[in-house]
């Protein structure tokens, strides 16, 4: 038997865990079908309602770049918040809990393909979107849209280690709340219109969620005349803030409900 | 990287536990899953757990691999606490479950093992050789690049072996690793667990089962867990020394009324069991001497059942287990009259 040092533990979990993820890209293509499938088709309906209200053409670049979106979004909720219910469920969870490993390894692993899977899905959104409605982007901001972009995906699946991290102690009552949190979410932070139109409270509250402002910025960015609810260089420099907040609070959480799990039975499937 | 073996001092028990226990506390009510449990398995011993279902055999392993905590007692394998320690335990055991159903079906046998390797680090070259091996030595290397997804529950549970033994644990856990597993893939798993031991004098294995003759064939001592207490501990031979001066009778009846508490209430009984095998009823009974054999052929034409069989055997393990705990493994707790 030999043991190896903590850091390369972590960082082989990280390869390991977003393996099964990467794969699935070839493995399961009629998934790949649904998921790029639905989000245009939900953003085709609100692009109908748009055309019907005679709104300005930009609305379209808005709910474009919302669908894009929102595939993060639910991979975070679906993919990644729940996935140690579902590990729970079938035995996975109890194995990497007496692995030397850490959940925050496996969480990042999860996270680093999902983000990969989830972004060749949300590039064939937008691009397929953009071409079906004709919808042009400021060129000039593309690459500092970029940089707001992979900022907010940090965030977002950081968000997304802290939501898991109740899910490792809550399994039921947890899925609920993701069920909870799907569509208010979907509407507070402006997948289809500027968030401005909120209002500054419901707006500042749903900026909770990094997708909020990283989308508000990188609309201001790339389809000019977005109406400003605040300053690019403010959204960008609070989702970076949100980076290391939502992963120490992850880890910490982690840590806490670890704990609790293995006094309360939480982490077993089984105790006869 | 350089790895670190840890010391390994061959007098410390693999295992031990001191008045280990465990209450499940719900809002309904509080279950004392274990109590009390003092045990001392030695490095390099195959040590096995037998119970009914609900003893607490599965509360116990899920204590010493780390995944639940004690109410009270302690416990440490490899000569680390379980609750302090149990960063630098996770590098040096393992379990398997029977009936595993872990992992994701999307990935191939190889690629899922590799999988689990690197959680502890493995270099994937190493892991692949060893996975290669192991696969061959259960007689797998033909489906490992099939999806997990399309294989047996026999070819399943293999694979857990592999999964267990690849990392090379100093203490492995197998929690029932051949219920449910046909004679052919049981048989294989038992002797891959004996070759693994004997590869290393000081690797050792906890072994929980329902199957009394396995646990007779493999185990060099077991503990036998009723109502989460251990009731007796030893070799086979000598918990079925337990049993040597009773006369063991075998008596197999055409179906009809129950019986089974009639029997146990007949003077010089010791103990009873009963199953159903191919539309017959099967009875073991433990009897003081030879005298109270007529006694009991009375109480079976008493109740108008009819004897196909009667057989005068040699003790077995079951035997043992039935006197101590009073039932079978494979009655349940609250059945007092199967048969």
């Amino acid at each position: 038997m030999t043991q190896y040092s903590p850091l390369r533990i972590f960082l082989k979990t990280v390869v390991a865990r977003a393996y099964p993820r990467v794969i699935a890209i070839w493995r399961q293509v009629a998934w790949l079908f649904f998921d790029m499938a639905f989000p245009i088709v939900g953003s085709l309906a609100m692009v109908l309602v748009y055309q019907g209200l005679h709104a300005p053409r930009q609305y379209l670049g808005f709910v474009v770049m919302g669908g894009a979106m929102l595939a993060f979004w639910q991979n975070v909720l679906w993919s990644m918040a729940t996935q140690f219910s579902w590990d729970r469920g079938n035995g996975t969870l109890e194995l990497y809990t007496i692995a030397p490993t850490t959940f925050e390894a496996v969480l990042l692993g999860m996270a680093v393909g999902s983000m990969i899977t989830t972004t060749i899905r949300a590039g064939v959104i937008l691009v397929a979107g953009s071409l079906l409605f004709g919808i042009s982007y400021a060129s000039g901001g593309a690459l500092a849209a970029i940089g707001v972009f992979l900022l907010t995906l940090a965030a977002l699946y950081c968000l997304g280690m802290l939501l898991a991290s109740l899910f490792l102690f809550y399994s039921r009552e947890a899925w609920h709340l993701a069920s909870a949190l799907q569509e208010p979410v979907n509407f507070i932070s402006g997948l289809y219109f500027p968030v401005r139109a909120l209002g500054a409270y419901v707006a500042g509250g749903a900026s909770l969620v990094p997708m909020t402002l990283g989308l508000d910025a990188m609309r201001q960015l790339l389809l000019p005349g977005t109406p400003v609810f605040i300053p690019v260089g403010l959204e960008t420099t609070i989702v970076a803030i949100q980076v290391p907040v939502y992963a120490i609070l992850a880890g910490l959480a982690l840590r806490f409900l670890e704990t609790r799990a293995r006094s309360e039975g939480k982490l077993v499937t089984r105790w006869d | 990287m350089a790895g670190t073996s840890p010391s390994s001092t061959s007098s410390r028990p693999a295992v031990e536990t001191r008045q280990l226990g465990r209450v499940y506390k719900s809002r309904k009510d509080v279950v004392v899953a274990l109590q009390g449990i003092d045990l001392s398995v030695k490095q390099g011993e195959l040590f096995g757990v037998l119970g009914p279902n609900g003893a607490g055999k599965t509360t116990l392993i899920k204590i010493l691999v780390t995944l639940l905590l004690p109410t009270s007692g302690q416990a440490w394998v490899d000569g680390l606490d379980v609750v302090k320690d149990y960063r630098a335990l996770r590098h040096r055991i393992s379990m398997v479950s029977g009936g595993e159903n872990a992992g994701y079906g999307l990935l191939r046998v190889r690629e899922q093992l590799w999988l689990f390797s690197q959680l502890y680090g493995m270099s994937s070259a190493a892991a692949r050789r060893r996975i290669d091996e192991l696969l061959e030595r259960l007689g797998l290397a033909e489906v490992g690049n099939r999806t997990i997804a399309g294989l047996s529950s026999g070819m399943r549970q293999k694979m857990s072996l592999v999964r267990g033994l690849m990392t090379d644990p100093r203490v492995i856990f197998l929690d029932e690793p051949t219920v449910a597993l046909d004679v052919g893939a049981a048989r294989d798993v038992r002797n891959e667990v004996r070759r693994w031991m004997g590869e290393d004098p000081t690797r050792t294995v906890i072994l929980t089962t329902h199957y009394m003759q396995e646990a007779d064939e493999l185990c060099d001592r077991v503990a036998i867990v009723n109502r989460g207490e251990v009731i007796a501990h030893g070799t086979p031979q000598a918990l079925k020394q337990q049993v040597d001066e009773d006369v063991i009778v075998d008596l197999q009846l055409e179906p009809g009324r129950p019986l089974l508490d009639a029997l146990r209430a007949i003077e010089g009984v010791g103990a009873a069991s009963a199953r159903e095998e191919d539309g017959i009823d099967r009875f073991s009974l433990l009897l003081a001497d030879d005298a109270v054999l007529p006694r009991v052929l009375t109480t079976v034409e008493g109740s108008g059942r009819r004897v196909t069989g009667l057989v005068r055997r040699q003790p077995t393990l079951e035997d043992a287990f039935v006197k101590l705990v009073g039932r079978s493994l494979h009655e349940e707790d609250s059945s007092g009259d199967g048969a």
